[in-house]
């Protein structure tokens, strides 16, 4: 039994200041001053106790690029960062077309025993573009996210016919949107850095095009639809646009575009080398005012490994993405000082029913899962060493406030942090 | 100074130094024994991952000027064509006794990074499309020896802005030194956003070019394919080269400055190149001593770190 | 400075000094026509400028005055902050002439070590001959001057000043512990 004390619990009803007692995978109680007492026990210490974090974009790297991060150590920084349950994305070598190949991450998933792991499955076939994706094997797997990350399903005919293919079942077609004509060879955002810095720019427009297109195909096909890491105002705009018309679409932003703008880049480090890049300080104050506001319904860390000796290049050599899994609670705590309620909407309730998780995401109560994290929204740290296999993180050394005390996945505790004081 | 990597931010009063010091260093060369020992013992390494050969030259002539060793790496026919890291590479000619590192790179940032893992002095023999401070120094340097000082100078840069490092390197230098900078491209090779840059921008050599005290033409990548950003080589040409009929247009006292390598006919008419206005080879011989300053100022006299 | 109190020589005696120089450098070369004077900066250019009138005044010959700068051939550069280079030049082509050496203070001898390297690389002199204000002894090298306004014993934490009239405003040699 595990029991956390006095914590500022997210109930269906709000919050309320309790304890939450855990037996088995289920949560048993949630009461002011329990008498129960558990095997564990954990001392909220008034800090947030709510759903588990539900993340809707990671890469593990496996099967194939273990030197970076596997589907456990991938796991251990989910548990790490708050996270009870995640999505991985498909862009694997090989890549995840097929059911047999989602059913090996799901059983390695199974395997670590620290999150739910669900894999993404491609919508086209090698990721290539050109044909569908074993997309029935897929869905007879549990796969409920469809999306070619890494790359954009750039032929507006093979993403209808997938939105059409898959029209009226309960799953999601999520895009990486990027022109690849307008992105050509670009490194960072298109503007007044790249400029100064010589290197190639990646336009705003690169991904406006693709969100506005989709969303007409949306329109003509009525798929469920979903913007990944989007990262630019007109894009935000977009979004909350097609929502007024009743369209169902969802959006999610990453937590290093709630933080940094492109100004980072003029270090040239390449825990600053992202797609979609770091944007200007207006895109990053729509991307915090549409998260608010929830035209963008979620946070995702688009999680992305690679080794220091990666790194270890000048900026445009340097390969794509930084992690995230471990710092996404405080960026988005430091960023955006999002209240209890809304913060556990975008964290873990949005994104599970997003990513269609029946045990995650959903606020807590008795006879419940005991998918739980505790999270004092207030402590001050710096993150130095991390988790993951890789330590590519941009927030290195930054320091940021909010941390994870306690995680809980399926009834065991599947971290903990220094307690609050 | 404890690198060279950028002249963005570099104080005029640095340039004067450097500019001062190179003068020094033109007489040195142009003695019988055109060499003096002061950089004796010490070890100048250049890691050139982009082909170069007159920049490399350059530096390499100008470290055993000063009598410095010179170590090379040429990753065509070493392991970084087996896949070893830029630090890897730096560290292990570090572990060799080098004691200064000149980079050249085709990506921008490629000497700043280097500055980070290595605990000597760096200087950025051109990175990508971002900054090549030598050539930059150098150029100023020519324009002082001819024309006394900067100040007041109108240079106009001519070609493909938005892909050069000479052209970003050469505008602060210039401005700082108190010459007017004017960029001349067609939009698609100027860069996408120039707000406060310390110059002023047009698409018509013609409308500038009688106002020029100096024409400063950049190389054309004629490579470039499908990407050039212009539409055609005779197009461009016609809009952005320099040719006789333009030539007689500027100031009888201007000067034509390339950084090299020309494409004669091409950014410049074939005889304009050997035109005693041309100062493109004086470049090239005043670039040896502006190497030598640099190195000097870095290995023999370091000034307080920054 | 302005007065020369304390100086250790004054300032007519500095000008006795390099009167006798003068002579000493005419008398050694049965008149002085072929020889180049190369003043050390900076105070060995303006010493070497004032042998130079001397040497007009005593045998109205007209002897070139060249300046050498020493800073590349320095073998302490790395312990000298923001070394500043000054002016070399020499008018005339020393090659098969004699040269004669100034400063104003022989010590270590590594400063004249440093000369040496640089006037060799300038061209070959016939021979070399150096000549200085003051001889404070203390050699760390085998350098001996042929023409001393003045032996002047000191300890090694003193340091001797030489002031100049064209460049100082004052002129005379202050012994200091520093």
């Amino acid at each position: 039994m595990i029991v956390v004390r006095n914590g500022q619990v997210l109930t269906k009803s709000g919050t309320v200041t309790a304890d939450v007692v855990i037996e088995g995978a289920v949560i048993v109680a949630i009461e002011p001053q329990s008498r129960m007492t558990g095997a564990t026990e954990i001392d909220a210490g008034g800090a947030w106790v709510g759903p588990g974090l539900v993340d809707l974009h990671v890469h593990l790297r496996e099967p194939g690029q273990e030197w970076k991060e596997d589907v456990a150590s991938g796991s251990a920084a989910a548990a790490a960062g708050g996270f009870t349950a995640m999505v991985a994305m498909p862009n694997t070598d090989p890549p995840i077309d097929a059911g047999h190949r989602a059913g090996f991450v799901h059983e390695r998933g199974r395997r670590a025993g620290l999150c739910r792991v669900m894999s993404a499955g491609a919508v086209t076939l090698g990721r290539a573009g050109r044909e569908l994706a074993h997309l029935d094997e897929l869905w007879d797997t549990g796969v409920r996210v469809f999306t070619d990350d890494g790359d954009t399903v750039a032929d507006a005919g093979i993403l209808r016919r997938a939105m059409e293919y898959l029209a009226g079942r309960d799953c999601v077609i999520a895009q990486h949107a990027e022109d690849p004509g307008l992105a050509a060879e670009g490194h960072m955002h298109e503007g007044s850095v790249s400029s100064r810095l010589g290197i190639l720019g990646l336009p705003a427009l690169a991904e406006e095009t693709v969100v506005a297109r989709d969303l007409a195909l949306v329109r003509l096909t009525g798929a469920t639809y979903h913007v990944q890491h989007v990262s630019t105002a007109r894009s935000v705009e977009l979004v909350r646009q097609v929502k007024a018309e009743g369209l169902d679409v969802t959006a999610e932003v990453t937590p290093h575009h709630l933080f940094f703008d492109h100004r980072a880049v003029e270090s040239m480090d390449p825990d600053f080398k992202m797609y979609p890049p770091l944007r200007t300080e207006e895109d990053v104050a729509e991307l915090r005012r549409g998260l608010i506001d929830g035209t963008i319904d979620a946070v995702a860390t688009d999680h992305a490994p690679h080794a220091d000796h990666e790194g270890e290049v000048p900026f445009e050599e340097a390969p794509r993405g930084v992690i995230g899994l471990e710092t996404a609670v405080a960026a988005v705590l430091t960023s955006t000082a999002l209240d209890q309620e809304t913060f556990f909407d975008r964290m873990s309730i949005a994104p599970g029913r997003i990513g269609r998780f029946p045990d995650h995401g959903q606020a807590l109560a008795a006879g419940g899962a005991a998918n739980v994290v505790v999270i004092d929204p207030r402590r001050e740290w710096v993150p130095d060493r991390f988790v993951s296999r890789s330590q590519n993180s941009p927030f290195r050394g930054r320091p940021l406030t909010g941390t994870v005390l306690a995680t809980i996945f399926d009834g065991r505790l599947t971290h903990t942090g220094e307690q609050a004081s | 100074m404890r690198h060279l990597l950028t002249t963005e931010g570099v104080a005029r009063a640095e340039l004067e130094d450097l500019m001062d010091l190179a003068g020094e260093f033109v007489d040195v060369l142009g003695r019988d024994i055109p060499k003096v020992p002061t950089l004796r013992g010490a070890t100048v390494a250049t890691l050139f991952y982009e082909p170069s050969t007159r920049t490399r030259l350059s530096f390499e002539r100008a470290a055993r000027a000063l009598s410095a060793d010179v170590l090379t790496f040429n990753p065509g026919t070493s392991s970084s064509a087996k896949g070893e890291s830029l630090k890897d590479t730096a560290l292990t000619l570090r572990a060799m006794g080098a004691d200064l590192m000149v980079v050249r790179h085709g990506a921008a940032g490629a000497a700043h990074r280097v500055a980070t893992w290595v605990d000597v002095p760096v200087v950025n023999g051109g990175d990508g499309a971002h900054q090549h401070p030598t050539q930059a120094l150098l150029d100023a340097f020519t324009l002082r020896r001819h024309f006394g000082k900067l100040d007041g100078l109108r240079i106009g840069i001519v070609g493909d802005i938005g892909h050069s490092r000479v052209a970003r390197s050469g505008i602060h230098a210039f401005s700082t030194l108190g010459a007017h900078v004017v960029l001349v491209a067609p939009p698609t090779l100027m860069p996408i956003a120039t707000d406060g840059w310390p110059c002023r921008l047009t698409g018509d050599l013609d409308e500038v070019i009688g106002d020029l005290d100096v024409i400063y033409l950049l190389r054309i990548q004629v490579e470039r394919g499908g990407h050039s950003g212009f539409t055609s080589l005779p197009e461009y040409v016609r809009r952005f080269g320099l040719d006789d009929e333009r030539f007689a247009r500027l100031h009888p006292e201007a000067v034509v400055m390339h950084p090299g390598p020309m494409n004669r006919g091409v950014e410049i008419s074939a005889n304009l190149a050997d035109h005693p206005r041309a100062l493109i080879l004086e470049q090239v011989r005043n670039g040896v001593a502006a190497r030598m300053a640099v190195l000097f100022r870095l290995l023999a006299s370091p000034q307080e770190s920054t | 400075m302005t007065s020369t109190d304390g100086a250790v020589i004054d300032a007519a005696d500095v000008h006795r000094a390099i009167r006798r120089i003068a002579h000493e450098i005419v008398e050694r070369h049965h008149g002085a026509e072929d020889v180049v004077l190369v003043g050390i900066h900076t105070r060995g250019v303006t010493l070497a400028h004032a042998i130079a009138e001397s040497i007009a005044e005593i045998d109205g010959l007209e002897l070139p005055v060249g300046e050498l700068d020493i800073g590349l051939y320095r073998d302490d550069l790395d312990r000298r902050a923001g070394t500043r280079l000054s002016r070399t030049s020499i008018p005339v082509d020393i090659g098969g002439r004699p040269v004669v050496l100034v400063d104003d203070v022989l010590y270590t001898g590594r400063t004249v070590r440093a000369a040496l390297d640089a006037l060799s690389d300038l061209g070959r002199a016939s021979a070399v001959q150096l000549a200085v204000l003051v001889d404070r002894g203390h050699r760390q090298l085998p350098i001996r001057p042929d023409f001393v306004g003045k032996n002047l014993p000191t300890g090694p934490g003193q340091r001797v000043a030489v002031r100049l009239e064209p460049i100082d405003g004052t002129q005379g040699v202050w012994i200091m512990d520093s």
